[in-house]
């Protein structure tokens, strides 16, 4: 599959989008300028800009505590993000959400979610309002390697399987749920081979290879597009940050990984990888990252100025939104 | 006019919204066949893509109700037993509760759950309960219990062009009840109580089930002159405190009658409300009369000796009246 070289650009600004603002966000909570939870996905930003740029602006998501990246990809916008991380009442959600509740509607980004594995069964309902409706759009739901414990996960994917909704499944798969490794609380090794189980089908992807996600997203859309049903890809990454922003102050470093381990795996930066390609396929020149790098910076500076300039919600709100 | 049941009138109002609505569909278990025959013969009209037979995994199944709301449609999601619930706690209380407020007002969540309630001989703890008075203190969701054919008709129609979540507790002994309804467009607001006997003497709130029970109660005390007023709240949320409040302001006596339990369930919270806003009107202390704290129990006089019925409602009448 050729990528065009807009599509390749686009993937990469969202990947620099993603580092950034988590890195400022991750700053601000140990600084306590934030308050609440705060997880971060550095590490892990080529599975959210490579499946989101197979995506329409009519497709939707769903997305996990650790959304930010994909709320990004799918083109949030960063001053109302974070925003919305401040508190402030012109957030996304008015401040009633916060980091972990991002919502953008008109983006077709249905929220992220703070109960492990809850997006499963929103995706695949919203997968059936399209076959309802008529519509050709399709859902992904992002998910980690913990939610693929849920029952959620499984009574999804069987729904889903039956239905043949047009749905894609993305574990990525970390390697921690919150501080426990994935392997002693996990029966397979691959989570991919539990779509076996609901007889559809189901890759084990590089997610650290925006290329190749991208390749394995676009055919799984054009899959759940034409209605020939759900797909489960696992996207192999890694968190180079803790569960949550702090967690040192309570766990010590060190408690459940090795240094060692995390230097591995930031030798394999998304980021640093797209870079190589760009240089090795002479597509793109290195100018033209750069300049991404640095309008993002900006635009980072922007939303954070933003953020901090704006008002905090009126005690007189608290009753707002409840009902229609 | 012709007398229908009160699962005739489920299947009336699921009818008439899905030919008002094509973004409007069923999904539950057994939705095709209709084990208790409020979704009969729906598949012959709408066609199986608009009534789903589901898996029994009401996690799943709930928590895609909450995802086809978000994006866009009008489920009506049965859940066949009230009790089923607890499986799909957080897609209730987690998801469609809380989407709407946490996503600072972007997300519309129009489902109608439904559900059986309530005991109905022999079916023991895990198929009888009354659970409402779990829901009533997670905002976000709407709680509708009909008491009448006419009552489910139109309150079931209501909650189905509502924009958030309601849920509508169906007792399961009622199915067979019979009554006329309205003909053509019969639709019961959410929100706003019924008095279904007048009276002066005092006022008995009635749940559900409970009130055919206090009706019944209460034409049997007419004979001893005693007037009992019988208020059905109809929707738990919102609460109509005002006809409540009307109602006791006039009588100076009050009784709550629910199927559910004492604690923490409805009946405390409405004698609640009525004692904090009502004080002035009472002549004596508000009573509830509920089902006992104990798991619904399997055997038939246990199950007797459980739940509220006409003779603890009249004893407690008697006692407030000092007759």
């Amino acid at each position: 599959m050729d990528i065009g070289k807009d599509l390749l650009l686009e993937m990469y600004r969202a990947m620099v989008r993603i580092r950034l603002f988590e890195g400022k966000v991750r700053d601000l909570a140990t600084a306590n300028e934030i308050p609440g939870f705060v997880h971060v996905s550095i590490g892990e930003e080529a599975s959210a800009a490579g499946v989101c740029a197979a995506l329409r602006k009519t497709d939707r998501i769903t997305s996990t505590h650790r959304g930010h990246g994909h709320l990004i990809a799918k083109g949030g916008r960063l001053a109302e993000m974070m925003a919305e991380i401040y508190g402030k009442r012109t957030g996304y959600c008015k401040g009633k959400g916060g980091s972990m509740h991002i919502v953008d509607f008109n983006l077709g980004i249905l929220g992220a979610n703070g109960i492990v594995g809850a997006g499963l069964p929103i995706a695949t309902g919203s997968a059936l309002a399209a076959v309802i409706a008529k519509r050709d759009d399709v859902t992904v739901c992002f998910f980690g390697d913990g939610a693929s414990n849920e029952g959620t996960f499984h009574e999804s994917l069987n729904l889903a399987a039956i239905w043949k909704l047009p749905v894609v499944y993305v574990c990525e798969n970390n390697g921690f749920g919150e501080f426990t490794p994935m392997q002693t609380v996990t029966s397979v090794k691959d989570i991919a081979v539990r779509a076996q189980a609901y007889g559809i089908p189901g890759y084990v992807v590089d997610g650290n290879d925006v290329l190749e996600v991208y390749r394995y997203a676009s055919e799984a859309v054009a899959r759940a597009r034409a209605g020939e049903g759900p797909t489960l890809l696992e996207c192999k990454t890694y968190r180079w940050e803790g569960h949550v922003v702090g967690e040192q102050a309570f766990l010590g470093s060190g408690a459940y990984r090795t240094e060692q381990e995390i230097n591995e795996w930031k030798a394999r930066c998304p980021l640093v990888r797209f870079q190589k390609f760009a240089a090795e396929s002479g597509k793109i020149d290195a100018a033209e990252l750069k300049r991404i790098e640095e309008e993002t910076a900006a635009e980072l500076d922007a939303a954070v100025k933003f953020a901090r300039e704006s008002p905090l919600p009126a005690p007189s709100e608290v009753a707002e939104d409840v009902y229609v | 006019m012709a007398m229908t049941t009160y699962v005739q009138a489920i299947n009336e109002a699921l009818r008439e919204e899905m030919e008002r609505d094509p973004l409007t569909f069923v999904m539950g278990e057994d939705v095709v066949l209709s084990a208790f025959g409020a979704t009969k013969g729906l598949v012959d009209r709408f066609g199986p893509e608009r009534v789903r037979n589901t898996p029994i995994a009401e996690a799943g199944f709930v928590g895609a109700a909450v995802g086809a709301a978000m994006a866009g449609t009008r489920p009506i999601c049965e859940v066949e037993f009230a009790s089923f619930f607890y499986c799909a706690f957080d897609q209730v209380c987690n998801q469609a509760a809380k989407l709407r407020y946490m996503s600072g007002g972007q997300a519309k969540l129009p489902i109608t759950f439904r559900c059986v309630y309530g005991a109905m001989g022999g079916a023991a703890a895990q198929h009888s309960e009354t659970v409402y008075a779990q829901f009533l203190s997670v905002p976000g969701l709407k709680i509708v219990v009909p008491s009448s054919p006419s009552d489910v008709k139109g309150l079931l129609k209501s909650a189905i062009r509502d924009d958030n979540p309601v849920i509508v507790f169906e007792h399961g002994a009622l199915g067979r009840q019979r009554e006329e309804i309205p003909p053509g467009e019969h639709l019961v607001p959410l929100g706003k109580a019924a008095i279904k006997r007048p009276g002066d003497n005092i006022t008995v709130i009635a749940i559900g089930a409970m009130v055919p029970k206090a009706l019944r109660v209460a034409e049997k005390l007419a004979g001893e002159n005693i007037s009992v007023e019988v208020l059905d709240p109809r929707t738990l949320v919102p609460l109509d405190e005002e006809a409540i409040l009307r109602s006791v302001e006039k009588t100076n006596r009050a009784i709550v009658v629910d199927e559910g339990h004492l604690r923490g369930g409805a009946a405390s919270d409405i004698a609640a409300m009525i004692a904090e806003k009502g004080f002035d009107f009472l002549d004596g202390p508000v009573k509830r009369v509920t089902s006992l704290d104990v798991p619904i129990p399997f055997s038939p006089p246990l199950e007797k000796a459980t739940i509220a019925d006409e003779g603890r409602i009249e004893a407690a009448i008697r006692e407030a009246l000092g007759a």
